[in-house]
This record gives C-alpha cells, sequence and structure tokens, in this order.
C-alpha cells in the first residue's frame, strides 16, 4: 500500500459491491487531488474500480495485483 | 445584391452549411451527453432473502457511481422494506440452488447436498435451517447483509418507492416500514420515471 495516499481502505474479504460502495464513501472525506489507497481482494475489484473510476470522473492512479490481493490508487477530481 | 451579400452567398454553400451543421450537432451532443446524470428504475417484486440482493446490488452501486436512482417495491418486494428484515430461502422447486453446507472440512463444504423437493417439504423447519446456513455462507464469502445494502442505497440518496395498493391487499400498516421511504404510490407515479430513465428493471 502506498504511503504517499492522504487516505487507506482496506477492503479485503469484501465481495461485490461492498469495495466500490466502502470507496466512494471514503472518496467522500476527502478534498479534490486528495488520494485514496485501497487493498481488495476481490477478483471483480480490478475491472469494477476502472469501471467505476471512468464514471464517476475520479482517476485510477495506478492498479497492481500481487499475490491475490490488488491495490489501487484513485485521485479525487 | 450588394457587395457583401454577394460575397456570402458565393462562400455559404450548401456544404460548406451542411458541414458547420454536422461539427456544432457533434459538438452539442457531446456536451449533452457529458451533463447527463444516467439514471436507474427497479420494480422490485420478490421478498426471499435470494431475490433481494439483485435489486440492493444495483441500486447501491448505481448510487455510488451518481446515478439518480429509484426502485418501486411492489407485491412481496415490500418485505424488502420493511422495519425488521426477516428474509428467509425456501431451496423447494429451486433446482439451481447449490446446497452446501459453510462450515467444516473442505470435503465436506464441497459436498452439494441434492435433496428431493418431497423431503424438503416434508421436514418442518427446513427453510429455516437453509436459510440460517445461507446468512453463515453469505458472511463467509465476504458479501454485505441486505441490511447493509439497504442503507447504502438510502445513504447514496435511492428514492425507494412502496406500492400502496400492496400495502392495503396484504394487511401491512405503513408504520412496519422503515421512515425513509420516498412516497407511497402506485403503477400511474411510477411509470413515467421508469420512462425516463435510462436503465430499467424488472426483478
Amino acid at each position: 500500500m502506498s504511503t504517499t495516499a492522504t487516505q487507506t481502505l482496506d477492503a479485503r474479504g469484501m465481495n461485490c459491491p461492498l469495495p466500490i460502495l466502502r470507496t466512494k464513501k471514503a472518496l467522500n472525506e476527502l478534498g479534490k487531488g486528495e488520494t485514496l489507497a485501497i487493498v481488495a481482494t476481490d477478483p471483480g475489484s480490478l475491472k469494477d474500480m476502472q469501471a467505476f473510476c471512468k464514471q464517476t470522473g475520479n482517476e485510477l492512479v495506478s492498479s497492481s495485483e500481487n499475490q491475490g490481493e490488488f491495490a489501487f490508487l484513485i485521485r479525487k477530481s | 445584391m450588394g457587395a457583401p451579400e454577394k460575397l456570402l452567398a458565393e462562400h455559404l454553400t450548401p456544404a460548406l452549411l451542411d458541414q458547420w451543421f454536422d461539427q456544432r450537432f457533434e459538438a452539442k451532443m457531446a456536451e449533452r451527453e457529458a451533463a447527463h446524470v444516467p439514471s436507474l428504475a427497479i420494480i422490485a417484486t420478490k421478498g426471499t432473502m435470494d431475490w433481494a440482493y439483485p435489486p440492493f446490488i444495483l441500486a447501491s452501486t448505481a448510487g455510488a457511481l451518481g446515478w439518480d436512482v429509484s426502485v418501486f417495491f411492489t407485491f412481496y418486494g415490500l418485505e424488502l422494506l420493511k422495519k425488521d428484515l426477516h428474509l428467509e430461502i425456501s431451496p423447494l422447486g429451486n433446482p439451481s440452488m447449490p446446497m452446501k453446507m459453510p462450515f467444516g472440512p473442505q470435503w465436506l463444504k464441497d459436498i452439494n447436498w441434492k435433496v428431493p423437493n418431497v423431503v424438503m417439504a416434508g421436514i418442518p423447519g427446513f427453510e429455516k435451517v437453509a436459510t440460517g446456513l445461507m446468512e453463515q455462507t453469505v458472511k463467509n464469502k465476504g458479501v454485505a447483509s441486505i441490511d447493509e445494502l439497504r442503507s447504502a442505497c438510502l445513504e447514496a440518496d435511492a428514492k425507494l418507492y412502496a406500492c400502496q395498493m400492496t400495502v392495503d391487499l396484504f394487511g401491512y400498516s405503513q408504520d412496519e416500514f422503515i421512515p425513509e421511504i420516498a412516497g407511497w404510490i402506485g403503477a400511474a407515479s411510477f411509470l413515467p420515471q421508469a420512462q425516463k430513465s435510462d436503465v430499467c428493471l424488472f426483478i
């Protein structure tokens, strides 16, 4: 998980659509330009996070997979 | 014809006008699309635990995506708006439902217990047991509870409507339901909303 993110969200063990719902909630607390680092285990979150960012206009700075864990960094726009 | 008009008439050919219109039209359409807030309208008609998931998952996710969401709960779907959710699941007459144990060693969890309908129907409390096992499975797999998804819908400002006719038909009273209900309405009120929605689902 990135240590430079403004806020972090642990969505490990959560299943669809909880990672997205929690991400949305966490982003609500952030200001424009601030970042949220998310770690999840739901394999569907890889595609879902992309779709979520595209639809909501937030920037998906990075997404990566490491041993069944998915890490995302989102910048609020 | 004066000189400026003549110049204009010479240059504003139909082909040029067409080109101008096409460009303008494209730009305006793109502008409209960018400003458009998508909307989802769901008609929820089922009141069992398994059927409670699709409307609430779709509504809460659409809410998270920033869509306008409205759900019309009718017939058994009204059960999903009760203050106290006691949703059950019935494997009876549902051959697609896997019947697996949510606990024990892996070999036991992997067994799909195909129980004949006549046996299920004959055992008192079979649905209670199946519901209990399903609730445990949901918890084990990190799937949200119905209560949690319903709260997420309300947080996202989804409008949850109750069918007034069903309330009368089933002899319910309004105070059995959550106070956040957006309205007690009928088909004539919901259909115009559904008509304007981008996505409309009957579940």
